[in-house]
């Protein structure tokens, strides 16, 4: 029973790591780019929606806020930071010179922009970790043994819905249909009257709300925000979206909730320590004997770095 | 020499090694985002060696090189099946599977970290460095360098012309291996401490930054990025303080002027990360650069070729 329950907990846990690792994989599917600001978009919501839980908004403004409408802004934030990376950060893209280290422009860039976030939200919060305000009293609630607290539970079923909801995006409406163009080749999409200029941010515009999304949540359910926060749940994201296999969406979400379940069930039989080698030596192992990963297309993330 | 001037070269040393290490990788188009992996290997080799083994310095330093380039090109041969985002991504496991591995092992001291007792002065960084530097030149100017310049211009016309691509790259990514974890037995010895917690993931990114941003087509690139970067946090440590003071005299407040946060340097170097994949995205030293200076009248005739595409 007590397995069962950890197995719960690794699916909860894995619901985190599923919306982080789907915004992970989007970017690398589509624009096969490996956008590094992912966690600290992640850390942002949680961050700010904290601050001005705390200290309401800024310059004296307000109060403190209270704790939905705080996070709910921001998951504004992370949006917004999420488009201005791409203003920067992809615009740049396209070839200039002929030299093949400029395909890694988009990542150094994001690499920039992980330090300049993090610092600043370190400069006005300072590093220590915060409680975060979330729902008080008692929310357990039991089904046949086994214990779920609320929150997570409502949270895993906004994450399923979110997922459900992109998939659909996807597959059906006109926006997804550009975004499968540029995916296959930015160039014959442009030729066909695919609007890349406007099509693209839309990819970032969902990085930053699935990061936001993720972030509020993580606070809400763990109680607890920090600069550092985006850190931890961003690598085991990358770890979980190479399971399954980079560009697949529902590769990304079992590779995330597999992660969830191996850092679990390691706590549980190892000891905390082993974590960090389970998880990643997980990722290595797939990446040198199936780097595919679990339902992964073999041409994608290959380009050029 | 002051103490203070003496770590700073000894820092500035370290880091020039260490970036020579991954520049070799991305100069043979690998992005190695698992510096921080190399760089513990090697100061955990030296750590160990001079701790429970008790050799002289000599042999640790040369111990620290030759056991993490090993490493580095048994690790080469299966990772550098990988491209593009993948390879980035198996690198930056390396580093993070060699930091729980060393967390997890007892012998290397776990997460309480390790004394090294042979403590090393500047001169032997200093030493070091200007050996690794003159290395990566003449490297760089053999018909290794040619190849390797081949391979990360375009790997496949590179192996069409008769080059053995996965030989070079492994090459390439060992010695470039070898040279990072000299920096961490130089490292090891300078502070005479080791603790994993310091060869996080931020390290394997600013190597990499230092390197991308002082251009990766010149071994005067990762020279410049290091030095650069290094000495920047100084320079500002100096002038930011002055350059609060004089906004808010500008502004016209009095009375006590907070120290500004010690993150502002990092969001500089952030900034000036961005702004440099915007205008300079080959890094700050170039080849046309280089040509320009040296051979100032033949500049007019090469542009056309500079500029393709």
């Amino acid at each position: 029973m007590l397995l069962l329950q950890q197995i719960v907990n690794g699916l909860m846990l894995g619901s985190v790591y599923v919306t982080v690792a789907v915004a992970f994989t989007l970017t690398i599917g589509i624009l096969n780019f490996l956008n590094f600001t992912i966690p600290t978009l992640f850390m942002l919501a949680g961050m700010v929606g904290w601050g001005l839980a705390y200290f309401g908004l800024p310059f004296g403004l307000s109060g403190p806020l209270p704790w939905p409408l705080a996070l709910a802004i921001g998951i504004a934030a992370a949006i917004l930071c999420s488009l201005v990376v791409e203003r920067f950060t992809f615009r740049y893209l396209q070839t200039k010179y002929g030299d093949s280290t400029e395909h890694a422009i988009p990542l150094v860039s994001s690499l920039g922009f992980l330090l300049i976030l993090e610092n600043l939200v370190r400069i006005a919060y300072g590093g220590d970790a915060q409680r975060f305000p979330g729902p008080s009293g008692d929310l357990t609630a039991e089904f046949g043994g086994l214990f779920f607290r609320v929150p997570q539970l409502v949270s895993f079923f906004i994450v399923l819905a979110l997922i459900v909801g992109l998939a659909w995006i996807m597959r059906a409406t006109r926006i997804g249909r550009g975004l499968r163009a540029i995916a296959e080749n930015p160039d014959a999409a442009a030729i066909l009257g695919v609007e890349t200029g406007r099509v693209v941010p839309m990819v970032f515009l969902l990085t930053g709300l699935l990061c936001g999304l993720a972030g509020a949540l993580f606070a809400v359910n763990y109680g607890e925000v920090s600069p550092q926060m985006g850190e931890d749940i961003g690598s085991k994201a990358i770890a979980g979206m190479v399971v399954g296999g980079l560009g697949s969406l529902w590769g990304a979400v079992a590779g995330g909730i597999v992660v969830g379940l191996v850092e679990i069930l390691t706590v549980h039989f190892f000891g905390a320590d082993a974590v960090q080698v389970a998880v990643w030596g997980a990722l290595l192992l797939t990446l040198l004997a199936r780097p595919q990963g679990l339902f992964g297309h073999n041409a994608i993330g290959k380009g050029k770095l | 020499m002051s103490g203070y001037w003496a770590g700073l070269l000894t820092l500035l040393a370290i880091n020039v090694v260490f970036a020579y290490g991954i520049y070799l990788a991305v100069a043979a188009g690998q992005l190695n985002l698992g510096g921080a992996g190399f760089q513990a290997v090697g100061a955990y080799a030296a750590a160990w060696l001079a701790f429970e083994m008790e050799m002289p310095l000599a042999v640790t330093i040369a111990a620290s090189a030759v056991v993490t380039g090993v490493v580095g090109y048994l690790f080469a041969f299966p990772i550098l099946r990988l491209k593009g985002v993948y390879l980035v991504l198996g690198t930056y496991a390396f580093a993070e599977v060699v930091a729980g591995v060393i967390l997890n092992s007892d012998s290397l001291g776990g997460a309480m970290g390790m004394p090294v007792p042979t403590f090393i002065d500047w001169q032997v960084p200093v030493i070091a460095a200007a050996a690794t530097a003159l290395l990566c030149f003449y490297l760089m100017s053999t018909r290794f360098g040619l190849v390797v310049r081949a391979v990360h211009d375009d790997d496949l016309v590179a192996d069409l012309m008769g080059v053995n691509v996965p030989r070079i790259r492994v090459i390439a990514f060992g010695i470039g291996a070898a040279l990072a974890g000299l920096s961490g037995g130089l490292y090891a010895h300078a502070y005479s401490f080791v603790e994993i917690q310091n060869f996080n993931a931020a390290l394997s990114i600013y190597v990499l930054l230092y390197v991308l941003l002082g251009g990766a087509q010149t071994p005067w690139g990762p020279f410049a990025g290091a030095a650069f970067f290094t000495l920047l946090p100084e320079l500002l440590r100096a002038g930011l303080p002055a350059l609060t003071e004089m906004l808010s005299a500008l502004l016209g407040k009095t009375g006590v002027i907070s120290t500004p946060d010690e993150s502002w340097r990092f969001v500089i170097l952030g900034v000036v990360t961005v702004l440099m994949m915007v205008f300079r995205p080959e890094g700050l030293i170039t080849r046309a650069a280089i040509e320009r200076l040296t051979h100032p009248r033949r500049r007019a005739k090469d542009t056309a070729v500079e500029v393709t595409e």
